[in-house]
């Protein structure tokens, strides 16, 4: 499923066009279909995207079984990504567009934010915590992303970013 | 909610007191421009009290920064009072809990102002 918004997407649209499959499994929310749960979404460039984005994390998070704190995590990496997206790569340019996509399995939340920038090489970052760096203005979204998630990576795209950020469920213990 | 403030004076320490959020377009500016303020009107100690910001993202991060660079530049001092779990936590990863000087009482934070 693909939403595509010429203006920008409201959540309550994003949500009617979601296949809402949830089931609960083991005791907690899960996913019988990875495939029916993967949502896309395409929004402008504009600052209003990455409050969508990260609502919609964080109602993701929360629907898929993650616990308050950990969710509103997860929305703020959504956040430091979006706004990578949009202020940094798509530099607001009203041209290019941010497309988002959200997918949830048994193991995993998976979160992709792309934009149509320039590019980012994330080995070119600077370290915030050096103490060359630390009364630095910005530059704390990557860093605040890989404190968050369990894995946050890049992907380059012809044009723009890619960045995919998955948090993992925490395992329940088996007991034989 | 965007943030809000209100600011008062308690014994020659101008008290930010802030509440919402300090973000991307939102709180952020807002704040750069009042502390900003309040240091062209000759104030150099200067406590934000951070109590009711339920949410700071790294341009608020960056914000709060921007904020001690200025009043330090001025030859004042900006001290953080009443952290949330929350914030206290992004300012312990970020190490940023080592520039700060951070306080949990407000009399006392007053009193440490040189």
């Amino acid at each position: 499923m693909r939403l595509t918004c010429a203006g920008v997407c409201t959540v309550a649209a994003l949500s009617r066009g979601r296949n809402s499959s949830y089931t609960p499994k083991d005791g907690r929310t899960a996913l019988t279909d990875s495939t029916a749960n993967r949502t896309s979404i395409t929004l402008d460039s504009v600052l209003g995207s990455v409050e969508i984005l990260e609502e919609t994390a964080e109602k993701l998070a929360r629907d898929a079984g993650f616990d308050e704190d950990t969710a509103s995590q997860i929305a703020m990496a959504t956040r430091e990504a979006a706004i990578n997206a949009i202020v940094h790569g798509n530099r607001y340019d009203p041209t290019k567009h941010v497309t988002a996509s959200f997918g949830i399995t048994d193991d995993a939340l998976t979160i992709q934010i792309a934009d149509e920038g320039s590019g980012l090489d994330p080995d070119k970052l600077p370290d915030p915590l050096t103490p060359e760096n630390i009364l630095r203005t910005s530059g704390r979204g990557v860093f605040l992303m890989r404190a968050i998630m369990d894995e946050v990576q890049f992907h380059q795209l012809n044009p723009g970013t890619e960045i995919r950020l998955v948090k993992r469920r925490i395992q329940k213990e088996t007991h034989s | 909610m965007s943030m809000k403030f209100t600011t008062r004076e308690v014994n020659g320490v101008t008290i930010l007191d802030l509440s919402g959020k300090i973000t991307l377009g939102e709180g952020g500016l807002t704040l750069r421009e009042e502390v900003r303020n309040i240091v062209a009107k000759g104030s150099k100690k200067i406590l934000l009290n951070l109590g009711d910001v339920n949410y700071i993202d790294s341009s608020g991060l960056g914000e709060l920064v921007s904020a001690f660079t200025a009043v330090k530049n001025a030859g004042g001092e900006l001290k953080l009072l009443n952290l949330t779990k929350k914030v206290r936590d992004l300012l312990v990863i970020t190490k940023l809990v080592t520039v700060f000087d951070v306080k949990d009482d407000e009399a006392s934070a007053v009193a440490s102002f040189a």
